[in-house]
């Protein structure tokens, strides 16, 4: 089966290539069949990675322990679902996974395009597969998932050596979330490579108009929706998997994931000031040339361990390599980019401040900020070193002093920006769509000011959320309320099809409504509050207006670990509210304790408790509890969030209004303003 | 420069200068030093007015527990530095025996780390061989 695999991943090497080849052949020989040929290779290339990971999953789930990969991560009584898992639980199987995903965007971009952008697409086809190539020659020569175990005998020589179990999966990883979370972040970071084919693709055939953006508009979104969403999961999972009380710690791992989204993030924005105003030509062609890098950079620092993190799963070598493809990627499109300098003239000037191209720039500007703190952050420990020889490295008070405000500017942004108009906001308009908000949401300041709210950001965040919500929702109304008294439907109709009928501005709304709701959560986080305790059975103690008490402490014996387990009485106000099962595990293959923690949630606040061990003599129990206000937020934003972008990538629906002219003149008035 | 660009190279730059304003006052707060035990006493007198982060192993049977402190050593190279780790945050699940330790906090003049965060990974790493005797394959499969 390995030879199987082994053969597979050679082939798809062969198949790469000649997909390049017979692509720009094609295009140089104005060939079509050799053009039609690159595409079907780039269809083979995905045939033969799959044949290849379909094998390295038949090793893993027939516990084959000869090869390397498959001792390394699994083991025999590692559960089905978990072997799953361990099949990207690696250096090797994670790298096959993103080649792998690669190629089923590949293959889906050819196919959907066979009769498109004839002039565009064997280019999109030759730099899909360039960086297929790259994974593949890394795959076949460098991280080879099928490498047998061998042992080297006091003569020299080589034999194959097979253990009688393996070394089992990391328990960190042993946890549903982490099933999924990987490919997730893999469908974002490899989905930004089809726009990057596609703008790249635009600039070799001078097809720079705004087609590959409007082509790549669902993927770009598709990308961005995968990447926010594993980010999302990798915060809960580092929330109820790791046992410190928070779910975002500025870890390198977090960064690598974040800084591509940050990017994205404004590509996805700057690109609408194209579409409307040919305007930003160069720099949206900058913003995905940088989001693909960090994608790439991003899996670089997951994957080589350069920078040392909670997360680390691997140390290897690959980072030269990984370094040297995002030079090549990186000085071959700034090369194409100023080649092509005077074809990408701005056809408009921004005119006014206050203005909706503006606050476009403004959110690009921020968002680059805030991906070059990170940047700098993240990095400083391997430049610092290069420098001076000292390696220093910066905590996350650093990160927070510089992204709190920008959260902040953003989140107002989010408010303001959808309903400043075009070229030039007019003073009147201003007032009418700002006043209210603006004053509604300065009035409940106030109130809460007097209440006690003195921490300056999760005042001002309480306040710009109020505003940016009434903004929304404000929208919504007047929309709908323009369409129930046009259509006769009634409202809650007229805001479900208000949507489907404009999903991109709409489903922008949500967006940025979930956005909001994921800050409540976030600023919540400034009123954390946390202690350590020991007791043993019968014995309470508290935190704020809870009481917890010990009623058991006890083992528990599978097959896969050994865990203490100890059930806690919670009780709020003198009532009992819930029981919580924290553990501490010691799992049999690996030998390494981990902590189960135990999570009260409520929309208010979570009480999360961690079993930490016990005290010297063993009579007593070590508890740590946390105290954490809001967190339940942050993933009903992010879901509102995911949610507003499926919205949005939905085509927009046709609806028959029962009087369509009212509707249309009705809604017109809107647009003026709105659009 | 026409008036209307100016103001936004303005406005740019006043966003990015309190930025970089920020991120310098945040920098300088949390930078630390990162070093291994034998570079700590390589450069002894530098160090004891920097923030550090010294990574070491964890010596068997060093860690005692005295109430809230945990009292450990940690060493490479021969070289061996004792640490009293007064954290709000239990230590990690990896904080075992022999575990690879990164703690963070200040050196004393008494010679006594003082730590208030503290990282852990586990000594049997899992991209390490898979037993004594093995080796990673090479060209035969």
């Amino acid at each position: 089966m390995a030879q199987f695999g082994q053969f597979s991943l050679a082939l798809a090497f062969v198949v790469t290539i000649y997909s390049i080849v017979a692509s720009l052949l094609g295009i140089r020989f104005k060939n079509d069949k050799l053009i039609a040929s690159g595409r079907n290779a780039a269809i083979g290339t995905f045939v033969c990675i799959t044949m290849a990971i379909l094998c390295l999953f038949y090793l893993l789930m027939s516990s084959d322990f000869s090869i390397q990969y498959v001792a390394e991560h699994s083991n025999r009584d590692l559960p089905l679902y978990f072997k799953l898992s361990a099949l990207w639980g690696g250096q090797e199987g994670s790298l096959l996974l993103w080649g792998w995903l690669l190629t089923i965007y590949s293959a889906i971009v050819v196919i959907q395009n066979r009769r498109k952008h004839t002039a565009m697409m064997p280019y999109v086809t030759s730099v899909l597969m360039f960086t297929s190539l790259f994974f593949t020659t890394m795959h076949l020569f460098v991280v080879n998932p099928f490498t047998q175990l061998v042992t080297v005998q006091p003569d020299g020589s080589r034999i194959a050596f097979v253990p009688a179990d393996g070394q089992g999966l990391n328990p960190l990883l042993q946890y549903i979330l982490m099933i999924i979370h990987p490919p997730i972040m893999y469908l974002g970071l490899v989905g930004f490579a089809v726009p990057f084919a596609f703008a790249m693709a635009a600039m070799m055939s001078r097809q720079l108009g705004d087609t590959w953006i409007r082509t790549t508009r669902r993927w770009t979104m598709i990308a961005w929706f995968f990447l926010g969403t594993a980010i999302l999961l990798g915060g809960k999972w580092a929330y109820v998997e790791l046992g410190w009380g928070g779910f975002w710690g500025w870890d390198p791992v977090e960064n690598a994931s974040l800084m591509p989204w940050l990017i994205g993030t404004a590509f996805l924005h700057s690109v609408m000031v194209q579409e409307k105003k040919g305007m930003l030509k160069v720099w949206n062609m900058v913003l995905i040339i940088l989001t693909y890098i960090m994608c790439i950079f991003g899996t670089f620092l997951t994957r080589s361990g350069v920078v040392s993190s909670v997360h680390a799963f691997a140390q290897s070598s690959i980072g030269g390599y990984f370094l040297a493809f995002i030079m090549i990627v990186l000085s071959g499109s700034l090369y194409l980019l100023t080649e092509r300098l005077p074809d990408l003239k701005s056809e408009n000037q921004m005119e006014s401040i206050v203005s909706r191209e503006s606050s476009f720039m403004f959110n690009n500007l921020i968002l680059l900020a805030s991906c070059f703190a990170i940047f700098w952050g993240t990095m400083f420990p391997v430049i610092s070193e290069a420098v001076t020889g000292d390696k220093v490295t910066v905590g996350p008070p650093f990160f927070n002093r510089v992204n709190v405000p920008i959260a902040v500017f953003l989140l107002f942004l989010t408010g303001v920006g959808p309903l400043l108009a075009w070229r030039k906001a007019s003073t009147n308009s201003l007032k009418r769509n700002f006043l209210w908000p603006a004053g509604i949401a300065l009035a409940a300041g106030g109130i809460l000011y007097f209440l006690g709210v003195n921490h300056f950001y999760s005042w001002i965040s309480v306040v710009m959320s109020i505003f940016v919500t009434i903004c929304i929702g404000r929208e919504f109304y007047k929309g709908a309320r323009a369409r129930a008294t046009g259509s006769g439907e009634n409202f809650v109709e007229a805001v479900v099809n208000l949507t489907l009928r404009n999903t991109r501005r709409y489903g922008g709304y949500i967006v940025h409504f979930g956005f909001v709701l994921l800050f409540i959560g976030w600023a919540g986080q400034a009123f954390t509050s946390d202690s350590q305790n020991e007791a043993g059975i019968g014995d309470t103690f508290s935190m704020k207006q809870y009481v917890l008490r010990v009623d058991k402490l006890g083992v528990e014996d599978t097959p896969n670990y050994k865990s203490q387990k100890a059930t806690v009485s919670l009780f709020e106000y003198g009532k009992k509210v819930a029981i919580l099962y924290p553990e501490r595990r010691v799992y049999k293959a690996s030998q390494q304790p981990t902590t189960e923690v135990s999570i009260r949630s409520t929309l208010r606040e979570d009480i999360y408790l961690v079993f930490s061990g016990s005290n010297p003599d063993g009579s007593k129990a070590i508890f740590q509890v946390y105290y954490n206000p809001l967190v339940m937020w942050v993933w009903i934003g992010g879901i509102i969030l995911g949610l507003g972008t499926l919205i949005a990538l939905l085509p927009n629906k046709k609806i028959p209004a029962k009087d369509s002219r009212a509707v249309r003149t009705q809604e017109a008035k809107q647009v003026e303003v709105g659009s | 420069m026409k008036r209307k660009q100016l103001k936004f190279v303005v406005g740019s730059a006043v966003i990015v200068l309190t930025l970089a304003f920020l991120g310098y006052s945040g920098f300088q707060e949390s930078k630390s030093y990162y070093m291994t035990v034998t570079e700590l006493y390589a450069k002894k007198n530098e160090n004891y007015e920097r923030r550090l982060k010294v990574a070491g192993d964890v010596v068997p049977n060093s860690i005692v527990r005295d109430g809230k402190a945990i009292k450990f050593t940690i060493s490479q190279e021969n070289n061996t530095l004792p640490v009293v780790y007064i954290g709000t945050d239990a230590p990690p699940d990896t904080f075992v025996d022999r575990a690879q330790a990164v703690v963070e906090g200040n050196y004393g003049h008494d010679g006594v780390f003082t730590a208030n965060h503290m990282q852990a990974k586990c000594a049997s790493k899992y991209e390490k061989e898979v037993a004594a005797g093995v080796r990673k394959g090479g060209e035969e499969y």
